[in-house]
């Protein structure tokens, strides 16, 4: 049998002539140009649809008297504080609940995993639908007013009347959503971690908080940076829940960013404004996205 | 074991159970609150849309009188006026959500063929570009956007809803067939073409069935997608042909006198399909979630 595979193998080669060059190694001639054509429609929505309308926004709001006028104005530096509060508040609540959840979930119960299952509802639920219930359910008297007064025989807070709370609508409703889709990546990061090294750590005598220090947080430090990158990018650009949640209230104060370039273009039909108050978070978001793209380039795009 | 170890065990095993319990109560008050926490806006949601009159929290109501489903039927039977293209209105929603799921699978697949399977040179920077695209907030690019729909004159057109969705869709496509892709081995493609296989013949006949769970997950997401997306259908389609249930659903929002039970009917009934098809395909997703990322 041993020595009979290689005649065969010679005869195959006899007849049909050495094989092709594999992939890996060489691509020439038509093979070549079919991998072109694999790449051409991806390339053509990328440049069409995503490089060109990048490259025009940064052309329309090219001119420096867009920021001047931007930069004296009282609303777009109120949009600005506003971003940096709901951004910087609610990435570190979304990654704590994400981190403690994920913990909670590796608990070997049956109703942990039925509650695992269960928690994918806000993130599969369409958004706008469930940010107007957040918002209906938060207004004044609303259901948690009704709520309030039934339990505790209190009224809650106006939500939307104090900005504080509106922000705190706006960090919450975000947060309903978008933690179940981290906790899954941490618990997906969480469950790859070897049991022995739990195992070896508790016959060193660690109790669970001293495992958690040395076990988890060296293991998964790299997939938590990269989540709390990703979270942060796109809180930056977040437009719907201060459009749907809080719709600005009290007076606009709680437009971000993203809320105030659309009612630029749409409401005062300055839409190089409102590109302009787009590329003005570019400071923030290109060292952002340099490093979220280094993070999943070095990670071989696993998180 | 004597009489006396057994007795200076007994408080050891009794401590022990003490403290189990405490921690199953802890772990049982956490799930409490945790459901309470997602369903508190779904319950919201029902009973507003159970309410004859739609409007419960002025009437200080947490659970409605005399609920009725007369919400549900006017959404199913164009039982109002706002709601008599609701299914022509849930088809536009269906028609952006398979074209966008299509349009990923499609173009994610040919690409990450060609990147992952292919070895095209100089194949880092397309996928670069596509961790580049990742990274961009969706709403960045929407004055652009708006303004060259216009020129290319696709303005009030599905199909440029489609195209922002797919732009948008596909790099994570792209990240997850190409890590997915990785774990089949390359001995198949080179066994095809000694067989005399052409590069389309290996993608269609190998590489598609073997990557069918990979395609599964960002088809789902794709269409996750397109149906969380609000932004771009509220800008980009104008027209009552093309209205899509996300467009009425804001116009309800911004109606005061509108009557609140059907349009969170309308909103419930809207919510079905994708929690539907990702419960489906849970599997899949949750899969492709923990190797990607996704845009939540």
């Amino acid at each position: 049998m041993s020595i009979d595979q290689p005649a065969y193998a010679t005869r195959r080669f006899a007849i049909e002539g050495p094989p092709p060059a594999s992939w890996r190694i060489s691509l020439h001639g038509s093979e070549l140009r079919w991998a072109i054509a694999f790449v051409v429609p991806y390339a053509a929505v990328l440049i069409v649809f995503a490089f060109y309308p990048l490259v025009y926004g940064l052309w329309m709001a090219s001119d420096p008297g867009l920021y001047a006028h931007l930069f004296a104005s009282d609303e777009y530096w109120e949009s600005v504080t506003t971003t940096l509060l709901f951004v910087g508040i609610g990435v570190n609540i979304n990654m704590f609940l994400a981190l403690f959840l994920s913990g909670y979930f590796l608990r070997k119960r049956w109703w942990i995993k039925a509650l695992l299952v269960i928690s994918m509802v806000p993130w599969a639920l369409p958004l706008q639908p469930a940010f107007t219930s957040f918002h209906w359910m938060l207004i004044f008297p609303g259901f948690i007013d009704n709520l309030s007064w039934k339990v505790f025989g209190v009224d809650s807070p106006d939500f939307f009347h104090h900005y504080w709370s509106a922000l705190g609508a706006n960090i919450a409703a975000y947060t309903w959503k978008t933690v179940p889709f981290w906790t899954i990546i941490l618990l997906a990061g969480r469950m790859a971690i070897p049991q022995d090294l739990y195992e070896a750590a508790e016959i060193d005598g660690a109790n669970g908080f001293e495992r958690f220090i040395h076990v988890v947080v060296p293991l998964l430090a790299n997939l938590f940076l990269v989540c709390t990158l990703l979270c942060t990018v796109w809180m930056l650009g977040d437009f719907n829940t201060a459009d749907i949640v809080s719709s600005g209230a009290p007076d606009g104060t709680t437009d971000v960013l993203a809320t105030l370039g659309v009612d630029y273009l749409f409401e005062q039909g300055r839409p190089a404004l409102g590109v302009a108050t787009v590329v003005s978070a570019l400071p923030v978001l290109i060292p952002l996205g340099y490093l979220l793209v280094r993070r999943l380039r070095n990670r071989e795009v696993e998180l | 074991m004597s009489i006396a170890n057994m007795s200076r065990a007994a408080p050891r095993r009794r401590r022990f159970r003490w403290d189990r319990l405490v921690g199953e109560l802890g772990l049982l008050a956490v799930g409490a609150l945790l459901l309470i926490w997602w369903f508190l806006p779904i319950y919201n949601m029902f009973l507003i849309a159970l309410d004859p009159d739609g409007r419960p929290e002025f009437s200080g109501y947490i659970w409605p009188p005399h609920p009725t489903l007369m919400a549900f039927e006017a959404v199913l039977f164009k039982g109002y006026w706002y709601l008599e293209d609701f299914w022509h209105q849930l088809g536009n929603s269906f028609y952006i959500g398979i074209a966008t799921m299509l349009l990923t699978v499609f173009i994610g697949s040919l690409a990450s063929f060609a990147l992952s399977r292919m070895r095209l040179h100089r194949s880092w920077a397309i996928s670069t570009s596509a961790l580049v695209v990742y990274a961009i907030p969706q709403y960045f690019l929407v004055v652009p956007y708006y303004r060259l729909m216009h020129s290319y004159g696709l303005m009030d057109s599905l199909w440029s809803v489609i195209f922002a969705d797919v732009t948008f869709a596909v790099p994570y496509a792209l990240l997850i067939l190409i890590w997915y892709s990785r774990l089949i081995p390359v001995e198949l493609d080179d066994a095809a073409r000694i067989d005399g296989a052409s590069p389309l013949q290996v993608y269609w006949r190998i590489y598609m069935p073997l990557m069918a769970p990979a395609l599964a997950a960002v088809g789902t997401y794709a269409l996750l997608v397109a149906w969380n997306e609000y932004l771009y259908q509220f800008l980009l389609l104008s027209s009552h042909s093309n209205k899509t249930v996300a467009i009425t659903i804001a116009e309800f929002f911004e109606n005061d006198d509108s009557p609140w039970n059907f349009m969170v009917a309308a909103a419930i009934v809207y919510s079905l399909p994708p929690i539907a098809v990702f419960y489906a395909l849970r599997r899949y997703m949750a899969a492709g979630l923990t190797r990607g990322g996704v845009k939540a």
